[in-house]
């Protein structure tokens, strides 16, 4: 069919501009921001004694998260996309909650739940004051993690449902035929089924791990003890004066640098995927 | 000449989808474009829609050229493949589409789609979406949609390829009706030898974008002109060393012949003619074909299908029977020959 | 062993496993989301209404909400519109640089939203590099709405691309063909085949970006300005100021709110993806 040459160019120009305006320059503005005091104050920048603490406090929550997502995320795939029972729309609903809830209202719930006014509250004072600890889970360790897991709670899920609901059940229901055991279909035929979706959850829930932000920042408030490398960023960026606000995005390139890798594997994983597809 | 193609080229790319195609359909004609896939059959219908432009050649619709004549003023109906009825639209909007486009008043419309859709033995469905019909049932709005303008032409793209074979045959015969009743020009692609014997009046056969033979499916059938279209029409077997078989020459150039199971007749006892030239041959196989039985016979190493009513006393396999060749088409590369054998020369009516 | 009662009513399950993911799913679910979210609401229920009430309509709790929910609603606009136009661009049309482009667009979801949203300050402030040519024109975005919507448009705008293109590459080109030979132009096509068919995809984005933008917290807070009486306090920056007051009453009051809010909009997407489902299958 005949398309007008002159509107596939002003679409093409609309698109670009914006993409160009509202996500790609960020990007550089970032990088240019945190060079702007040379390379010098850059490296000192991301190796203060805030950031080395912050950037563990982040790792630790990261791979904790994915850990505990990656687990997760194969076990509701499993239970949603190779059995059909009652409830399950609701549950898949559920799984997704966590998407469209504010960070805001994550930080709070886990507030409301072990914090001092929180419900088990009066339970680990019991236990603090029977073993003579000092066990904490809001405004500690365990709070930032909790957040982390449940910001990221279901990435991995919905990168694997979709593509293991495309694939059917057929060939594990033949596996299971032949007298396979749970554990040697999802080894020997699932697995491999998922694989490149399965890694970009990961890598998708590695990155929304490292970059939270709301909801750690209602339950962390100790700079150099629990504060993540975004809370470190907020710190540096609130403290207002124009080295600090450098330093916040020196840290936050290497968020950046890491957010580039992220698209960048996601890419590539979205290519091999389609394409083991096509091969089948 | 109604609808007339003059010496079409087109090509994507490197693939030459037709190359120096001319052919003309009459007047109130059901043409079928009968081809193995890629062929170009397709193409050819697509470029008289107006939907490709051939990069030579002419296209004339009603004696005039309508190369430059948009899709939409050439007066043509076109049903695709999958119909592409459009999803969001009910029954009636569907059909009522073109209508409204050509600004047709409102009370006219009405008119017309309750008339098509009685036509089609929809009524009573214009309130339904796509996706709440039944395959044959969409194929009809399609039918009836394209319709709806009062196109001069109509063309079908595959008209049957998305139907459960149940259903095929009783469209087949629906649609044969439909277009007779209408004396509307139609076109329709298929790649379905069955489908267009039974449907079409006459035939077009394409090969790598060239046309083999149009004609009759009768003409087709009995005197194919290309080694392809013998191939490619009927139940047809290859054979090598078709000289061994009695009384049959061989033709210089030509190795191989196409021989069908209505060429040959076999039987347990000596055929009461043509002893001459009655092949011995070994029951091979027997095959249950659901209303007669292929029974492949041996003949001097040559694999020969014939078929068996069911009346008859059945063959066994390893069994001694007797069998008579009427006629082979020999082939080279470009030509095909008619033979008929020489030992039984006295005329016995052949027919199929 | 089951009793033999229960194995007439049980379904046949072939694939080992039912029973060991469904109680670890629905264990960590509870565990992780549920309990927590359910003590927000729990807590907010023990309310009194009229306290409720009031908690929740106080001036600035209520210009909160409106300036959330407004901007948001703005921002979802104009991602509807934009993304529609990218993604036809990235499907229809081969032009260099666009697998770059392709692969620009999730970046607001790599990217760590706080790092976003200092980024935009900077970049939008009166002397960033666009806020400085936009203040000479008189335009100021950084501690104004504008900003706001700027800060939710580029958080929101994968959601309606993402959900509008594959739609789009789904579209046989049949449609467009069949629209043509019954007269149609190109800009009927468009609006009477080719709209209806991205308007469910389109409405789920919108939907997606919409609640995402209500609830946004980290890319917002620092282009807003937060200012009570310039009514940039977005929703979440609110509930933030009250956990430091420790006032948790209108904290969860608020989260309550928001909570529902999500829900609903939640339910509208599916409720349009179900319909969608049910109109295009086996067409």
């Amino acid at each position: 069919m005949e398309q007008k040459k002159s509107t596939k160019y002003i679409l093409i120009a609309i698109s670009v501009l914006f993409i160009f305006v509202m996500l790609i320059l960020p990007l550089f503005s970032i990088l240019f921001s945190a060079l702007k005091e040379g390379f010098a104050f850059y490296l000192q920048a991301v190796t203060t004694e805030y950031v080395r603490s912050a950037l563990l406090v982040t790792l630790l929550a990261t791979v904790i998260a994915v850990v505990v997502n990656t687990f997760f995320g194969i076990m509701a795939a499993w239970l949603l996309t190779k059995f059909s029972f009652r409830g399950k729309q609701v549950l898949a609903t559920l799984i997704d909650i966590p998407f469209s809830i504010s960070p805001v209202i994550v930080g709070l719930a886990f507030l409301m739940t072990f914090g001092r006014l929180g419900w088990t509250y009066p339970a680990i004072r019991a236990i603090n004051q029977f073993f003579g600890t000092n066990i904490r889970i809001t405004f500690a360790l365990p709070g930032v993690v909790l957040a982390t897991i449940f910001v990221t709670f279901p990435f991995v899920s919905r990168e694997i449902i979709p593509i293991l609901n495309a694939q059917g059940k057929d060939e594990e229901e033949a596996a299971a035929l032949m007298g396979a055991g749970g554990f040697t279909i999802f080894r020997k035929i699932t697995l491999p089924q998922m694989k490149w979706g399965l890694i970009y959850g990961i890598i998708l829930c590695t990155a929304r791990a490292l970059g939270e932000f709301g909801a750690v920042n209602a339950l962390s408030k100790t700079r150099g003890q629990t504060f993540t490398l975004p809370l470190e960023i907020d710190a540096l960026y609130m403290s207002g004066t124009d080295t600090s606000i450098t330093s916040a995005f020196a840290v936050s390139s290497i968020l950046v640098i890491i957010a580039v890798i992220v698209l960048i594997l996601r890419n590539i994983f979205e290519y091999r995927s389609k394409n083991s597809k096509g091969i089948q | 000449m109604y609808v007339e193609m003059r010496d079409i080229c087109k090509n994507y790319g490197n693939f030459r989808a037709s190359d120096h195609v001319s052919f003309g359909i009459e007047k109130g004609k059901l043409v079928a474009l009968l081809g193995p896939s890629g062929s170009g059959k397709t193409t050819l219908l697509r470029m008289i829609a107006g939907l490709e432009t051939p990069n030579s050649g002419d296209i004339y619709i009603d004696g005039q050229r309508v190369n430059d004549v948009p899709a939409a003023k050439r007066g043509i109906g076109f049903v695709f493949q999958n119909y592409a009825l459009f999803r969001y639209m009910t029954v009636y909007d569907n059909v009522a589409f073109g209508l409204e486009l050509a600004k047709v008043p409102k009370k006219e419309i009405k008119k017309r789609v309750t008339e098509l859709l009685e036509l089609t033995g929809l009524s009573g469905m214009e309130k339904r979406y796509p996706n709440q019909l039944s395959g044959g049932q969409r194929q009809r709005v399609a039918f009836a949609r394209a319709l709806a303008p009062n196109p001069q032409v109509l063309l079908l793209d595959e008209p049957f390829a998305a139907i459960d074979a149940k259903v095929r045959t009783e469209l087949r015969n629906w649609l044969r009706e439909m277009v007779v009743k209408l004396g509307i020009t139609s076109i329709f692609v298929t790649h379905d030898q069955d489908e267009a014997v039974e449907v079409a009046d006459e035939i077009i056969i394409t090969n790598h974008g060239h046309i083999e033979q149009m004609g009759t499916p009768m003409e087709i059938y009995k005197s194919p002109d290309t080694p392809f279209v013998a191939q490619f029409i009927g139940r047809s077997s290859i054979v090598e060393h078709y000289e061994r078989l009695l009384g049959f020459d061989p033709v210089e150039g030509a190795t191989h012949a196409v021989i069908r199971p209505e060429f040959v007749r076999m039987s347990r006892s000596e055929p009461p003619q043509h002893m001459s030239a009655a092949e011995r041959g070994i029951v091979k196989d027997v095959i249950f074909r659901g209303n007669h039985l292929d029974v492949v016979v041996d003949v001097g190493g040559i694999p020969i299908v014939t078929e068996r009513s069911l009346e008859k006393d059945p063959v066994e396999i390893g069994e001694q029977v007797y069998v008579l060749i009427y006629r082979l088409y020999i082939f080279d590369e470009n030509q095909t020959y008619l033979v008929e054998n020489k030992e039984m020369q006295e005329g016995e009516v052949f027919y199929i | 062993m089951k009793s033999t009662a229960t194995n007439k009513t049980k379904k046949v399950r072939v694939i080992p496993g039912y029973h060991l993911t469904l109680g670890i799913t629905v264990t960590m679910l509870s565990l992780i989301v549920l309990i927590p979210l359910a003590s927000v609401m729990v807590s907010a229920l023990k309310l009194r209404p009229a306290e409720f009430w009031s908690l929740i309509t106080k001036s600035t709790v209520r210009h909160a909400f409106a300036t959330s929910i407004g901007c948001s609603f703005i921002a979802a606009l104009i991602n509807s519109v934009f993304g529609v136009i990218i993604a036809w661009v990235l499907v229809r049309y081969e032009f260099p640089g666009k697998r770059i482009l392709d692969g620009c667009i999730e970046l607001p979801f790599a990217l760590p939203t706080s790092v976003a949203g200092i980024t935009l300050s900077k970049m939008y402030s009166e002397n960033g590099i666009l806020g400085a040519p936009l203040a000479k024109l008189g335009i100021k975005v950084s501690y104004t709405h504008l900003g706001l919507v700027i800060a939710l448009v580029f958080v929101g705008i994968p959601f309606v691309i993402r959900a509008v293109q594959p739609v789009l590459e789904k579209l046989d080109g049949q449609y467009e063909e069949a629209a043509f030979m019954l007269g149609a132009n190109r800009f009927q096509t468009f609006r009477r085949v080719l709209l209806p068919e991205m308007m469910p995809p389109v409405l789920t984005g919108f939907g997606l970006a919409f609640a995402r933008g209500i609830g946004e917290y980290g890319s917002v807070i620092y282009i807003s300005g937060n200012s009570a009486r310039e009514h940039t306090q977005v929703i979440s920056y609110v509930i933030m100021q009250k956990l430091g007051y420790i006032d948790y009453a209108s904290a969860t009051a608020i989260a309550l709110v928001m909570l529902i809010l999500s829900f609903v909009l939640l339910l509208a997407v599916n409720i349009v993806q179900m319909k969608q489902a049910a109109r295009t299958n086996n067409v």
